[in-house]
């Protein structure tokens, strides 16, 4: 039986990259696997796609899907500004970038905040496991405080919830997901990738070899139990066609269901579950990391919504065709434009 | 009145100065004194005087003492001299200072008030400005008094040497772009200082200006606006950039050019990014090289510092990319707005390991202009960043300048494939790599994103790789990624800007510099040459250095290097380079955060040679 492909006629396969070089069930694949699958369920062609990263594990990982994507292994904590200039050069080209909690929250820091004041439209992930993996298990800012881990004893400092971090600087999309939990994770990508403007997802993923004790919140066994989804997720494409047995609707309260409208026509539809939260409040937002951050509960799912503000292109008011295509006439103004002024410049 | 009671005027017997002496006019930094320097220096230029502005200037917003130098010289010497012959003392805390440094014979024109605090010389001429008592007759709300103050400077010098009004009107309303009410304002001042220095001052000095042409169908601008202006018809598009002095007017210069290509629609064809520091601005032009676009980030000193890990990634990873240094006085913070060339070596050598990066070096504006816009189409030969180094005196400072020529060339954006092509290169080749040399040149082919092809993706990594891009810790692909990329720097080396030789008299010494140096080297051979000594000259205008210049330094008895840095850095590199048979070469290196003077070159060189 051939295999089962999308609307490009292009197989599951055809969107992965090269091998994984992770240690065997680091939740980074996983998030791997979920970003193969958003791209072949979308149907998105890779050509058009580009692969951004820092340095660290979690940057490793896009030689490891996409493999018809151009990609960038750049520099720790710098990628937002690569990802500034690519998108300013392209601005047709979609961005999906991969940062870790070390290159995120500390060294790069100041790039997360100001990429997405900058408003640049691509798909930020965090790939957070609350550990520094390839210099072999120091903690990062993410780190929980009173934390042990083997060779660094315990953590004395209070965390950075860069899912906060990522709301008070504007970020018009911002979630948490759990690598271990696939089908949000997936909902989540598809919805980010949608979104005209700066996309944070913070993704709890567990390292399994420095980090993955159960006394740890960045751990498999502490995720399985603990998560809890602020909403069920799912994405109705702008061109869905609400079925006459939808079950789920018939299973939920009026008002119980949020339909977020996106700027391309489609929704995010959240089923609400045992809380009040709307992520098109910002207040309730902040509120629920606060509350998650000071009482150690894993709330998941889209916490922030908001119709997105102008992108750094739109601000910078520039032409229709990538810069990187406008041919030599459009960027060599004519000889009498020199003369011009030459002239302004003259005696007399 | 009392102030004429001070001095015995007498008239002057000795021969006229005509068009051949320089100023310093001494001031407060924020006083305002930048518009009346400006307007002194482009109304002598409008005179057709070779003229040069040079601001000395402190770091500061407002209150610490700066200087600004104008030099005409009729025979179109436009350095800085060690001496001038005038000085404005318009700043009491210098002002006895000032005056103890002219030269016998010197002008001081002063304000009355300051005049009674400074220690008074018998040897020059005094001309006192009731400056008070003037502001204090004109119509002028008192809010902008203050700023308008510095013109009566300007009034009693174009009364004294000679400046036509008119002309000074004329360059107060360029000056202010058409706009008559604040022209007029200081119009005025310049007026009424001018014609109570004809009814109450007598002219005790011989010095004056003349209508001459030798400034006809030359222009005059800063280099700064010289490299941004040549940016945009070298078809930058992206611009990333962090306030730094003295780079930040290069900015300014892209920001009013911008214009220039925006389409019929006012939308624009060059982004221009203010990033949270010089790390990102270098990360914004590394990633929008990458992507195919123009890119370019101008800074100094500090922000290159910065900046050293993107251009270890691009020298590395052969992306694309223009950096600016508009060189001012290190170490450290140093000398934040006096100029230098102390930032050779090292933006030659930026980024750990074994980096080496390509450097354009404009000692004038129309090197500036040029620079501008060929470093896109060297980088994107090269597939490499490259460091056009220039200085704050370059940079910021007006020069006198032929005007520039459009680009001679069409624009070259390098072995970038698109679909076609590289369909093209895999059916000649079996296969494409991003880093596979198939021409013998160092230089491989590269694809940019959104290229609709199968096989157009690649991986850009900082980490070792092979010719396909692919992660690889192997000693061989390094070792041989590492002997293409030297080799790429030779194609560099014979393809970049050769340098400027005159090597026309059959002497025995010769001159190597860079940069800004040349007017000042320029006169002090001539006066060598009154006394006998020849030389030759060669200005280096790239890194990595040509083979010209190893041919020169063979060609000759006795070679001095001058540069303007403290240790002799080009020296440096020409011993790096150039170990063998250089017991000849000799370093003249001055670094005082001054531009260079002819004086200095002079007497250096005639001790050195005995």
């Amino acid at each position: 039986m051939p295999p089962r492909t999308n609307h490009l006629g292009l197989a599951r396969n055809e969107y992965k990259g090269r091998p994984s070089t992770l240690c065997p069930g680091c939740g980074h694949d996983s998030i791997s696997n979920q970003l193969i699958s958003m791209a072949y369920e979308l149907g998105l062609e890779q050509h058009k796609i580009i692969k951004l990263s820092g340095i660290g594990c979690s940057s490793k990982t896009p030689a490891y899907f996409l493999g018809g994507s151009h990609g960038f292994n750049a520099l720790h904590g710098r990628m937002p500004s690569v990802a500034t200039g690519a998108l300013l050069a392209n601005k047709d080209l979609t961005c999906i970038a991969v940062s870790g909690d070390g290159d995120t929250g500390s060294i790069g820091m100041g790039q997360f905040k100001h990429v997405i004041r900058r408003n640049v439209p691509f798909v930020y992930i965090i790939e957070n496991n609350g550990v520094y993996g390839l210099t072999k298990g120091q903690f990062s800012a993410t780190a929980d405080e009173g934390q042990f881990l083997k060779y660094y004893g315990t953590n004395h400092m209070p965390p950075i919830d860069l899912a906060l971090e990522a709301v008070i600087a504007g970020c018009t999309f911002v979630a948490r997901s759990f690598s271990g939990d696939a089908k949000q994770v997936q909902a989540l990508l598809q919805a980010a990738v949608r979104h005209p403007g700066a996309s944070v997802l913070d993704i709890i993923s567990p390292c399994v070899t420095f980090n993955n004790a159960e006394t740890s919140t960045k751990s498999y066994p502490y995720g399985k139990d603990h998560e809890i989804p602020l909403h069920e997720i799912q994405i109705l494409a702008p061109d869905y066609v609400e079925p006459k047995d939808e079950i789920s609707v018939g299973d939920y309260e009026a008002g119980d269901i949020i339909d977020v409208e996106m700027h391309d026509g489609s929704f995010i539809r959240l089923k609400k579950l045992d809380n009040d939260h709307d992520p098109r409040n910002r207040r309730m937002a902040m509120d629920v990391l606060e509350r998650s951050m000071r009482e150690q509960i894993f709330s998941t799912g889209l916490l922030y919504y908001e119709e997105p503000r102008p992108t750094l292109a739109d601000t910078e008011d520039l032409v229709d065709t990538p810069l990187a295509f406008l041919d030599d006439a459009e960027l060599r103004p004519p000889k009498q434009a020199l003369e011009g002024v030459m002239q302004s410049l003259m005696v007399g | 009145m009392a102030i004429n009671a001070q001095t015995q005027p007498k008239l002057d017997t000795r021969e006229p100065v005509i068009n051949d002496f320089a100023f310093s006019v001494a001031t407060k930094n924020g006083s305002g004194s930048q518009t009346s320097n400006n307007v002194l220096v482009k109304a002598l230029f409008q005179m057709g005087i070779p003229v040069n502005g040079k601001n000395l200037f402190p770091s500061n917003i407002k209150g610490l003492p700066t200087w600004y130098t104008i030099r005409a010289s009729k025979d179109g010497y436009t350095a800085r001299k060690a001496l001038t012959e005038i000085v404005v003392a318009y700043n009491n805390s210098t002002a006895t200072e000032d005056v103890a440094n002219l030269p016998p014979g010197g002008v001081c024109i002063t304000t009355d008030k300051i005049a009674k605090v400074i220690r008074r010389r018998e040897d020059i001429s005094y001309y006192e400005i009731p400056v008070a008592k003037l502001m204090r007759q004109t119509e002028i709300p008192s809010a902008f008094r203050k700023l308008v103050e510095n013109m009566t400077y300007v009034g009693a010098v174009a009364q004294l040497f000679e400046i036509p009004l008119d002309l000074i009107y004329e360059v107060l309303l360029a000056n202010f772009k058409g706009r008559e009410k604040p022209a007029l304002m200081n119009h005025d001042v310049v007026k009424l200082a001018y014609d109570w220095t004809a009814d109450n001052l007598v002219k005790t000095d011989p010095y004056r200006f003349e209508r001459m042409d030798g400034a006809e169908g030359k222009i005059m601008m800063t280099g700064n606006d010289a490299g941004a202006l040549g940016a945009v018809f070298g078809g930058v598009n992206v611009v990333a950039w962090y306030p730094i002095t003295p780079s930040t007017s290069f900015v300014d210069g892209l920001i009013g050019f911008r214009g220039l290509r925006q389409n019929e629609g006012g939308e624009n064809t060059i982004a221009i990014v203010q990033a949270e520091d010089e790390l990102a601005a270098a990360g914004i032009v590394v990633g929008a090289g990458w992507a195919g676009g123009r890119s370019l980030t101008s800074t100094s000193g500090p922000g290159i510092s910065l900046m050293a890990e993107f251009a270890g990634l691009a020298y590395f990873a052969e992306i694309p990319a223009v950096f600016w240094n508009i060189t001012r006085m290190g170490p450290s913070t140093g000398l934040p707005t006096r100029t230098s060339q102390g930032d050779l070596l090292f933006t030659h050598f930026l980024g750990h390991g074994d980096s080496r990066q390509i450097c354009l070096l404009p000692g004038n504006l129309k090197e500036a202009f040029e620079f501008g816009w060929k470093s896109f189409d060297i980088s994107e030969s090269l597939q490499s960043p490259v460091f056009v180094v220039s200085d704050l005196d370059l940079g910021m400072n007006n020069w006198l300048s032929d005007p520039f020529d459009y680009p001679d060339q069409p624009m070259t954006r390098g072995k970038v494939l698109d679909a076609t092509a590289l369909q093209e290169f895999i059916d000649e080749h079996g296969k494409w790599g991003r880093y596979m040399d198939v021409d013998g040149d160092g230089i491989a082919y590269r694809t940019l994103p959104g290229t609709d092809h199968r096989f157009a993706a690649y991986f850009t990594r900082g980490t070792g790789h092979d010719e396909f891009a692919v992660y690889s810790e192997r000693s061989d692909d390094w070792v041989e990624n590492m002997t293409r990329l030297r080799l790429k720097m030779d194609t560099a080396r014979e393809m970049l800007p050769q340098p400027i030789i005159d090597d026309s008299s059959n002497a025995d010494i010769g001159i190597i510099t860079f940069g800004t140096n040349e007017d000042a080297i320029r006169e002090a051979r001539d006066w060598l040459a009154n006394d006998g000594i020849k030389t030759h000259y060669l200005r280096v205008l790239a890194l990595p250095l040509a083979s010209a210049v190893t041919e020169f330094i063979d060609a000759h008895k006795s070679i001095f290097v001058v540069e303007n840095n403290f240790d002799g850095q080009l020296t440096q590199l020409i011993r790096l380079e150039h170990p063998e048979n250089i017991s000849h070469v000799r370093s003249l290196a001055l670094g005082d955060g001054l531009p260079m003077t002819p004086d200095w070159i002079y007497d250096s060189l005639k001790e050195q040679e005995g």
